[in-house]
């Protein structure tokens, strides 16, 4: 009865809109790329690195003055998805819980969504070290 | 005052004397905006903290109340106020200034109705002279608390509600108008809901048990009030609560409106259910149901605060959501 009265998220709204801003987002990060690697002259992992700098960069000033969250309310996985939202996460707690103090609050609270990316992404590699590794050595 | 039922009460005499309320710039620009006694467009009223606003918009409702009843705070021999933040303190910071005695009180959005059944029962019965019955909440203060911070990027489905900022107080003695006639307090619900963003759904059978409980102990039925205001069940929860009253037999759609439909234009402002929080209900009952009460507009109005008594720490420990639900009777003579 619940379920009935509850209207269901839009997804033909939102699946389009997620797709847009998603891709868009990965044509810049790709546009930044060929400028770093072709106009600048590093080399394609430099390249790369100063890409994620520059999306991470624009996304905790959007996030500071509150621009990122209006523009994910209609973005969704659009702008979680990319490097972005994991920016996102690591900037707007830092801002939020500055009025606990930089310690208990910043410090301790700046990963508070982003932390388990970090936890699994971190386990995650090293089952993939660890399987890399095994191949590698017996096959 | 006399008991007409398991946790029904039915007062001599005892009223509402006086009430206000505050709100935020969203509450502002909604369909209530221009009724509401004093709006803060800054959303920290010029506090460091959303914690400091929101205890700032309890104080200032307050304040106004006591303005407006013609007494000062020494005259009030109890407050009875609640919040959402953790251990209430929003109203125990707020109120410090006022030196009146405080009982603080936690249900959830219920707190309106069960801080003013408590502020009746303690003024009808002569252990008070007069009382207050306060509460608040506010949009940036319960986000951070119960969901996440205020400029993370997320989507929210179309069932949640956005939390009112607004805080409401009510003054209440003898004599007076708007006669609070009964009241019944609430049985903890649970029918499965464990969806922190359909908090309605869960509230729906809190409310559905109340009055239905309420109509039984007064012998009433809904053709017997002007309105049956629910305190924030939004639109997903309203319709629920419809049709689950309708399920034994009893329709309250003729009468039925719902604080966190009425506090926000759901068209215009991006709100999704509708609104929801302590200062829902409050803001709605002193700038909308209170006034037209007063004005002799309507005659009787059953006011049911309904609370999800949910936790951060019970959410993500995957418990359902209980909810609660208090009626209070209130009549113009």
């Amino acid at each position: 009865m619940a379920d009935r009265a509850s209207p269901p998220s839009p997804s033909y709204l939102n699946y389009p809109k997620a797709f847009a801003v998603g891709g868009l987002i990965c044509c810049i990060g790709q546009a930044l790329t060929d400028f770093f690697s072709n106009i600048v002259g590093k080399d394609i992992q430099q390249a790369r690195a100063c890409t994620s700098i520059v999306l991470i960069g624009i996304t905790a000033v959007l996030t500071a003055i509150g621009c990122f969250s209006a523009i994910a309310k209609h973005a969704g996985a659009g702008t979680v998805v990319p490097i972005t939202g994991f920016a996102n996460a690591v900037v707007s707690p830092a801002i939020e819980f500055k009025s606990e103090g930089q310690i208990f609050g910043v410090g301790a609270k700046m990963f508070i969504i982003a932390g388990p990316v970090i936890v699994y992404g971190t386990l995650a590699g090293m089952i993939y070290g660890i399987v890399y590794w095994a191949t590698q050595r017996f096959l | 005052m006399k008991r007409i039922g398991r946790a029904s009460v039915a007062f001599d005499d005892v009223s509402i004397t006086s009430f206000a309320c505050v709100g935020g710039k969203m509450e502002g620009d909604g369909p209530l905006g221009g009724k509401i006694d004093k709006i803060f467009e800054d959303t920290l009223a010029g506090e460091e903290t959303w914690e400091k606003a929101e205890s700032r918009l309890v104080q200032e409702a307050s304040n106004l109340c006591i303005e407006k009843s013609g007494y000062t705070s020494s005259d009030f021999d109890y407050i009875f106020s609640g919040d959402l933040l953790n251990q209430c303190t929003a109203s125990s910071f707020g109120l410090i200034t006022l030196g009146i005695p405080l009982i603080g009180m936690y249900g959830a959005c219920s707190t309106m109705a069960s801080t003013l059944l408590c502020a009746a029962v303690f003024t009808d019965s002569g252990a008070a002279e007069r009382c207050i019955a306060a509460t608040s909440s506010h949009f940036a203060s319960s986000e951070r608390q119960f969901r996440n911070p205020l400029r993370y990027g997320g989507q929210r489905p179309p069932t949640a509600q956005r939390t009112v900022t607004g805080a409401g107080a009510m003054a209440v003695e003898r004599g007076g108008r708007l006669r609070i006639t009964r009241a019944t307090a609430g049985i903890i619900t649970d029918l499965g809901i464990a969806d922190a963003n359909n908090m309605g759904a869960a509230m729906a059978p809190a409310a559905a048990s109340t009055i239905l409980r309420h109509f039984d102990a007064a012998g009433t039925a809904p053709e017997d009030y002007d309105r049956i205001v629910t305190g924030d069940l939004g639109t997903v929860g309203a319709q629920l609560l419809r049709e689950l009253t309708h399920r034994e037999g009893i329709d309250i759609s003729p009468v039925h409106c719902d604080g966190g439909v009425m506090i926000f234009d759901l068209k215009a402002q991006d709100v999704h259910a509708g609104g929801s929080g302590c200062g829902c209900s409050a803001t709605v009952m002193c700038s909308e149901i209170l006034p037209s009460l007063d004005r002799g507009e309507t005659k009787r109005v059953l006011f049911v605060g309904t609370g999800a008594l949910m936790s951060p720490t019970s959410s993500q420990q995957g418990n359902n959501i209980p909810a609660v639900a208090h009626a209070v009777e209130i009549e113009r003579i």
